[in-house]
Order: structure tokens, then sequence, then C-alpha cells
């Protein structure tokens, strides 16, 4: 599975009450999380985020809570991958169930700039960077885990198993 | 030669029926489901989205209502009465309404087992391994899929240990050491590891104070956090529910770690961290003479008995400057402290204080931080915004800074007061 887009970059310890914070948490209308995504970091966050963009971010991406909306609103917003040199456990696991692809990728907030335009190969953990030429080596995605992902989450994955 | 087992392997080699090893990823019964009311109608949602008419697991289930307690806005009503038709229609006997308390207090206090598997929707539910017992936070949908299936996966931590050698100071307590430990480490180094703490002298680190060391698990970023159970573990079970426990889940004597740390308790200081981040670790005497707004004591990190005794003690026949609200992590605690005089003195030094709910830990009411305030709070968390206003600033602390700062209107130690 191939995932391409333009490079946003954020930086170490997004946490989960940057993402969506917890007074939007009453609701799981994707729209209206889209909306408030990583508000106090950026409020034109989610504007810039719909064009589609991929996230590149430092250490513990998605530390914290375990409010599965984090992962929803990102995706929603527009974000078809996080690259992050770590990630917080609950965040990538939620990540992962809602189908929005995330790696592990040492270094990589020193390599890609903002602006660049990515081509991730989920199953080699290959970032490409074609105008500049450059390759960067992230931790691959299991094949389960990239078939729960191309099915849209671990529901749809599991609907699809049901059938 | 063989080589043990840590408590961890212990724990999920049982629950996959294999033997397991760091790395492994392997499927696990769970022993004990949890969730709350803000998280609960997001899992029921995906239940029902997913299984109408597939069984469900209710006997494993606990529910208990805390964040939304009680409902500041018709929104959480109406959430909590979705949670609660959904408790009664599947027939959830464990099923705790308003002011009963805070689900990982609630967990602890009557569900918990050492070598249990727990999986909860709630990063704290790390809170269950101070009985010994592997426990998780997890996300909606993998909760829901446990609740259906009563399995779920987990990735086998690497297993690190920390020995906790001596006794603690006057005042100092499980916060401070939880805070230590950030203050070394930091909140990335745990990440993908098991922590298991083993206390050389059991009755030297109480139960309240293992409680509060799991709870920021998550905030050292570790998998898991269990404390090895002993006869602190065996007397609270004795104590709390009158029951008999004969360990077996402990680490093999040849149990492989991949390192180890030993902590003096005796060299452990009264400690804050700062905003905005919890590994952010401070002396008091760094910030000494800030003003503070408002203070809160309570949250499941920190609003249990032996909280309120310190807060009690410090504030008995004093007055407090700053204001102050002290929530009990359950009715359990509540009435312990009615009972003990506790609440009395709080009420009289002029603190306001409520049955349990997350309320402010969260920013969600009962004392939301405004712009520009100063927050000392003894819950976990102090990210930006976490207790209200992005512009406001929230340090965190144990029991006895919070209420000597309370008394004084200013961050200070109980050594500080006249
Ligand atoms: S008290 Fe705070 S940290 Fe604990 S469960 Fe409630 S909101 Fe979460």
């Amino acid at each position: 599975m191939i995932v391409e887009g333009t490079v946003i970059k954020l930086g170490d310890r997004i946490d989960t009450d940057l993402i969506i914070p917890a007074k939007y948490l009453k609701y799981t209308d994707h729209q209206y999380l889209a909306q408030h995504v990583l508000e106090p970091v950026d409020p034109e966050f989610s504007k810039k985020a719909s064009k589609g963009v991929i996230v590149v971010a430092g250490k513990l991406f998605g530390m914290g809570s375990s409010r599965e909306q984090a992962a929803i609103a990102l995706k929603a917003a527009g974000v078809k991958m996080i690259l992050a040199e770590s990630f917080a456990r609950i965040f990538f696991r939620n990540a992962i169930n809602n189908g929005l692809p995330v790696m592990v990728c040492p270094n990589i907030s020193n390599v890609v700039r903002e602006g660049d335009y990515v081509s991730a190969d989920l199953s080699s953990g290959e970032i490409l960077i074609p105008e500049r030429g450059i390759t960067v080596r992230c931790k691959e995605l299991p094949d389960i885990v990239i078939r729960i992902v191309d099915a849209g989450g671990l529901i749809e994955y599991l609907r699809k198993l049901g059938r | 030669m063989y080589n043990g087992q840590t408590l961890t392997e212990k724990i999920l080699s049982n629950a996959s029926g294999r033997a397991v090893s760091p790395n492994d990823i392997v499927e696990v019964a769970v022993d004990l489901i949890g969730f709350h009311d803000l998280t609960g109608f997001h899992v029921i949602e995906i239940i029902e989205n997913l299984s109408s008419g597939t069984p469900l697991n209710p006997e494993k289930l606990v529910i208990a209502f805390d964040h939304l307690v009680p409902p500041p806005d018709i929104r959480s009503a109406e959430i909590q009465r979705f949670v609660r038709d959904f408790a009664g229609k599947i027939k959830v006997l464990n099923f705790h309404d308003i002011g009963d308390g805070i689900l990982h207090q609630i967990l602890l206090e009557r569900y918990v087992m050492p070598g249990y598997l727990v999986v909860g929707a709630d990063s704290h539910t790390s809170t269950a391994g101070a009985l010994g017992a592997f426990a998780q936070g997890m996300g909606a949908t993998d909760v829901a899929a446990t609740i259906i299936t009563g399995r779920t996966w987990v990735s086998v931590p690497q297993p690190f240990k920390v020995v906790l050698r001596g006794s603690l100071k006057e005042w100092v307590t499980g916060k401070d050491v939880a805070l230590e430990i950030l203050k070394v480490f930091k909140a990335d180094y745990f990440n993908g590891m098991s922590i298991e703490f083993y206390v050389e002298n059991p009755s030297s680190f109480p139960m309240d104070y293992r409680a509060t060391v799991a709870n920021m698990g998550i905030e050292f970023n570790a998998d898991s956090v269990l404390f090895i159970p002993d006869e602190e573990t065996t007397n609270f079970l004795r104590v709390e529910r009158g029951y008999e426990y004969r360990g077996k889940f402990l680490p093999d004597d040849n149990a492989e770690y991949v390192d180890e740390y030993t902590l003096e308790l005796s060299k452990v200081d009264l400690l804050i961290a700062a905003p905005y981040s919890v590994d952010n670790v401070k002396s008091i005497r760094d910030v000494e003479g800030m003003e503070v707004d408002t203070v809160f004591i309570g949250s499941c990190t920190n609003g249990r008995l032996s909280d309120l005794e310190i807060a009690a003690k410090i504030m008995k026949g004093r007055k407090i400057r700053s204001r102050c609200v002290v929530i009990p992590a359950s009715r359990k605690v509540f009435n312990k402290a009615l009972e003990l005089g506790y609440i009395q003195i709080l009420v009289n030094a002029g603190c306001m204080v409520t049955f349990s709910t997350c309320g402010p830990c969260i920013g969600g009411h009962f004392g939301v931080a405004g712009p520009g305030e100063v927050v000392l709070s003894t819950s976990n968390r102090n990210f930006k915004g976490r207790m209200g206003s992005p512009d406001s600033k929230t340090y965190l602390s144990g029991p006895s800074v919070a209420a000597a700062s309370a008394v004084l209107g200013r961050m200070a130690e109980p050594g500080d007061m006249p």
C-alpha cells in the first residue's frame, strides 16, 4: 500500500489534549471533530489539512489520554498518514483501528521538511522524497495491520471477515 | 538453563496460553474490562454498530460514571442515560452510577486481583497495576472488540525493574516517587516497557502510594506498571475485601529484566511538575513564593484516604488563602474521611468538598481554570489547556504541598507553615 502527500510538520509530544481538547469529547461526529483538530496548536490546521496531507512529527506523538477522537479527528480533517519518531501506544492502536496509517521513523524530523511531497510504502517502510532524491527508512507495518488500514479500520475489517 | 519469567511474562503467558517473550504479539483473554461515561458512549456506539445480537460479556464489565458527574449540561445527561440504558439492557451487574467513584478507584477497591489482565477505555487504567495486574488503557474500538470477544491483543513489553528501598521522609508520598522517576528518566524512556516495582519493605510503601505511581505509569509512557504482590497486597485484599489471597503471580527468581534501577526512598524530596509537561520536575524551592489561585486535591491519582488525611493534618485549625476544591476518589473514601473527621477539618479550613467526579482534572466542571490562573493540582497531567484555559498554568504535586500551598496562598511545603 502506497500513501502520498504533502508534509505538514509538528513537533515532539503532540499530546491528545492538543489534538482534540476534552471539551469536544461528548461527540463522535467526524466532521465536528475534524473542525477542531489541533486547535490549540494551530487554529488553521483543519483548513490546511483538508487537501489531504501527511503529518511528520517528533517523539511520543499522541501521548496522554485514550480518546479515540484524536485519531478520528486527524483522519477526518484530511491527514492521510502520520510519520513520527515514536508514538504513544494507545494512539498508535487507535490510528490503525480507524484506518489511519502510522509509521515509526527514527530521525525523520531532521530529514523531511515542511511542504515536501513524500511517497510512503507501508509494507517496505520506505519513504521517498522524489524532488530531493532522498529515501527515509521507517519501521514497516505487518501485513495484518496493512489489511486493517486498507479496509478503513478494525470495524470495517471485521465486517469484511464476517461476510 | 531455564530463563525465569518476569511478572509481566507470567501474566501474559497465562492469558495467552503460551510462553511469551518480549516483543511477541499475542492474543490474550481478558479478566476485567472497564469504561466510564465519557468513553463509554463511544464504546457502545461501536458495539451497536458492529454486533447486533453478538453475545457480550457483561460479567467481566465494570462501568463507573465519573467524567460527567453530576451532568454539567444536557449532552452529558444524555450520554449517561445512553450508557445507563445499555448497562440495563445487557444486564451489567457491576454498574456504578454517579457518586460511587472514579472508575480506576472502584476497580482497585472492588474488582482487580493480582495477575489479572485488565483493559479499560481510559489511559489511567494503568492504576490497576498497583495490585500486580497487567492493565492497559485502550481506545473505544479496542475496548468494544474486547467486550464482544472477551479477548484482545498485546505486544509483550520489555520488562524493567525498579526497586524501592528504605522509607520516605515525612510528607513525601507516592506522588513524589512518581515525579522523581519522571525527573530521572523523562517521559520517553519507558515507551514499550513494563515497569515492575519491587518494594523491599512492603509496609513502607502502602497501597495508596502504589496506586498513585501505577496511575502515572501512563505518564511514564510505560506499556504497563506492576507492583509485585507482597504482604501489603495481601493485607489490602484482606482488609478491603475480606479475601485471603494466596499469591501465585510472582516473578521467578531468575527472571531477566532489560535493566534495573534502585530508588532510595529516603532521598526523595517533595517535588512538583511545572507546565506543560509532567516530566518538567522541579523542587518547590524553584517556584517559591509563586501565588496559587486554585488548589485541587483529588482525582484518580491522589484522591484517596491518605491524601485527605495529609490535607486534613496540614489544614487543621487553619484557614486557606487560595481557593481549594477537594474531591475524594470514591464514596468509600468519602465515607471514611467523614468518619475520621477529615472532611469537617477541610470544610472548616474553607475548602469546597464534593462527591467523586473527574471534574476539574480534565477542565470539565467544578472549578475550571481561567486565563492567567495558576492551579496547583494533585492530578496527573499539566498539558496546555488540560484544566481549562490554554492560558492557565497547572502545576502538579502530592497532597502535602497542595495543602500547605492552599493555606499560604503560594507554592509552599508543610515546613514553611508558621
Ligand atoms: S480523575 Fe482525571 S485522570 Fe483520572 S480518570 Fe478522571 S479525568 Fe482521567
